[in-house]
């Protein structure tokens, strides 16, 4: 058979499976023992020839081998004759060995010479009460060690942060009296990236959020008679704290993804170290501008929240609760300017530190694709959870305050 | 050994565009069983594009490419599957999965196509590696910590795994030290001489040309220029040709052939 018909016979096998497995057999001659290979010695059949092999493994070795009835013949075959036989003895057996071709012997010899170890599987333990015992007190140390580890990231974590933190404030301070060095045209597009796209989800969010909280107080304050507070819950809970939490929620998820994932495959990509090779400052070039345009927008979408959301809560009000629009209008006129400034004086602060968080993870990423994914996660969920533990800080400073 | 016959791939008037930009029109081009195959041709001239729409990556925008005698785009997904089963793909950078180690990228297909268990699959893998020419701890290391070099060997095993009749190979020693590259020559030769294993090779290592190619083609205007044994394709009358074969690297490597 030639090498070619050979390998289309292999073709089909592959396909329909249909060849019966390769058969090894040990026989007694005047030559001595003669091992005789003969079938279809590919991967289809691979369980089933490895089981043969297996079994000859106890066997004496032989002392000629006999390839007359080898039909087919791939790498997964030669690897398990080549295990079986060893190196030396296959080296020198093939040569004389009838029915081999040139071709074959060289995949035989090139895979037998390929050095494979087989990784020894560990022992099964014995199960007795003192293994147990062990076992339980290995979870345990375990357990431990992982908290441990845990609390040891989060402090790095903290410390790689405000490092972080440093080094963007000082390139900020670095660049600005040099207007030459402002990426104007960099951070008018993260504008429209991070601010303007964001625009529909952020107002559509929060409009129904707005009327949600409207229901809320209605149903609530409809007990005291008093469901013309509605519209007081809506516009201080809005301009105070749901307006600039929401959209920074918002854009936790939405923008401080994204800056995670685009400097995390500009760094799996080299180019973060093609920058920094030119002489140029990844923090001034990519992230300044990105953390810049996040303070930018996260006001301007603030105040388009608080708007959304008065607007929500004043459509439940007039359409459900018959409240007069110019009611509506009047109580709303009434809540002083200082609730509505103490939220939007949170959303600069915000806005820096999802954009901190979101660069730094992006900077801290692998090579890998689930690196990549692993710190877009993680970014969400730290920029999410800073959000929302310094808002909550806030509410005790202002409150004690008074503001 | 190029016994013609039938040819296992046909491509028939292919034409690729990109927007305006037209890549091929009208190539020509076929591949025998146990042929070794080198393209060749200038940056831009669209090889990597060629082999893009060989193995049905890229649908053309017109004109047929036949793969085992069928055409990949015409055919239902499982049919599609079976002939893909039987091409191994080295990619140019690699394209390991890198979230798996370099055992479990190649005991993948072996696994989900061959049906192997765990165990068997990661033992041909530990075969196919070697085979490469990577030590067996390589093996248990992700794609992220390899070198270049590595990761070509690793993504050649990977094309090996399920034993492949159409070797698919991307600058295959681009990146390779001339060490590296000579063994990957002799392997490629050691493989088509067991196997019949047919090559489509896109290259410009010379010294891979002269070792290992049967026959050569030149891409070149949109087309292959020319396609034949390497002498004929470098007495072809073409500036580009002449100073791709005829240039100093060129005869360096032609004498370095002979001498052999």
């Amino acid at each position: 058979m030639t090498v070619n018909g050979g390998r289309s016979a292999s073709a089909e096998a592959n396909a329909t499976a249909a060849t019966s497995p390769g058969r090894l057999s040990l026989e007694r001659t005047e030559r001595g023992l003669v091992l005789a290979v003969s079938g279809h010695w590919t991967l289809p059949h691979f369980a089933a020839l490895r089981r043969a092999v297996d079994q000859l493994k106890q066997e004496p070795p032989p002392a000629a081998l006999d390839f007359a009835g080898l039909a087919d013949l791939d790498t997964a075959g030669a690897a398990l004759l080549a295990a079986l036989l060893g190196r030396e003895r296959l080296r020198a057996l093939s040569t004389t060995a009838p029915g081999l071709s040139g071709e074959r012997r060289a995949l035989l010899l090139a895979v037998g010479e390929a050095p494979t170890e087989t990784a020894a599987r560990p022992a099964r333990r014995e199960n007795t009460i003192i293994e147990l015992l062990a076992r339980i007190g290995r979870a345990i140390i375990e357990l431990l060690a992982r908290i441990g580890r845990a609390m040891e990231t989060v402090w790095r974590q903290i410390v790689t942060l405000l490092g972080f933190m440093g080094l963007v404030l000082a390139t900020l301070l670095r660049t600005l009296p040099r207007p030459r060095r402002w990426r104007l045209t960099s951070l008018v597009s993260q504008i429209e990236q991070t601010g303007l796209n964001a625009v529909p989800i952020v107002a559509l969010l929060t409009f129904m959020v707005g009327a949600v909280v409207a229901f809320l107080g209605a149903t609530v304050l409809n007990n005291f008679g008093a469901s013309i507070y509605t519209v007081d819950l809506v516009a201080y809970s809005f301009m105070r704290e749901f307006g600039v939490l929401l959209t920074a929620i918002m854009l936790a998820g939405r923008t401080a993804s994204a800056f995670t994932a685009q400097l995390g495959s500009m760094k799996a990509n080299q180019e973060l170290d093609a920058l920094r090779v030119q002489g140029l400052d990844p923090i001034e070039m990519l992230v300044l501008p990105r953390i810049l345009a996040l303070m930018i927008t996260l006001p301007m979408l603030t105040f388009l929240a608080v708007l959304c959301g008065l607007i929500g809560g004043g459509a439940v009000a007039v359409l459900s609760l018959d409240i007069p629009t110019t009611r509506f209008f009047d109580i709303v006129s009434e809540v002083p300017l200082r609730h509505y400034l103490v939220g939007l004086s949170k959303a600069p602060f915000f806005a820096f530190l999802i954009g901190l968080i979101g660069c730094l993870e992006g900077f801290k990423a692998g090579a890998s694709a689930e690196s990549v994914g692993n710190h877009t996660t993680s970014s969400v969920v730290q920029s999410i959870f800073v959000v929302i533990l310094l808002d909550a800080l806030a509410a005790m400073f202002f409150m004690e305050m008074g503001w | 050994m190029n016994a013609r016959g039938e040819p296992i791939i046909e491509v028939r008037g292919l034409v690729n565009r990109f927007g305006d930009h037209v890549v091929h029109d009208g190539l020509d081009l076929e591949l025998y069983r146990g042929e070794i195959l080198g393209v060749v041709g200038g940056s831009g001239t669209g090889k990597s594009v060629l082999l893009r729409s060989i193995i049905g990556l890229q649908r053309p925008a017109a004109g047929t490419v036949r793969l085992f005698g069928e055409d990949l785009h015409a055919l239902p997904p499982h049919q599609r599957a079976r002939l893909e089963r039987r091409c191994g793909v080295l990619f140019q950078n690699g394209a390991l999965f890198s979230s798996l180690t370099v055992i479990e990228n190649i005991a993948l297909p072996l696994i989900e196509h061959a049906g192997l268990s765990r165990a068997d699959a990661e033992y041909l893998a530990g075969v196919k590696l070697a085979l490469a020419g990577l030590p067996a701890e390589a093996g248990d290391r992700y794609p992220s910590e390899l070198s270049g070099g590595m990761i070509k060997r690793a993504a050649l095993a990977r094309a090996l795994a399920l034993d492949p009749a159409l070797l698919f190979l991307d600058e295959p020693t681009a990146g390779l030290d001339p060490i590296s590259a000579a063994a990957f020559d002799q392997l490629l030769l050691t493989l088509r001489a067991a196997f019949g294993l047919t090559v489509f090779m896109v290259t410009h290592d010379l010294d891979t040309l002269y070792t290992t190619c049967d026959r050569v083609a030149v891409l070149s205007r949109k087309r292959v220029l020319v396609a034949g044994p390497l002498d004929t394709v470098a007495a072809t009358d073409d500036a580009w040709v002449q100073e791709y074969f005829h240039g100093p690297r060129g005869r360096a490597a032609q004498s370095a052939a002979r001498s052999t």
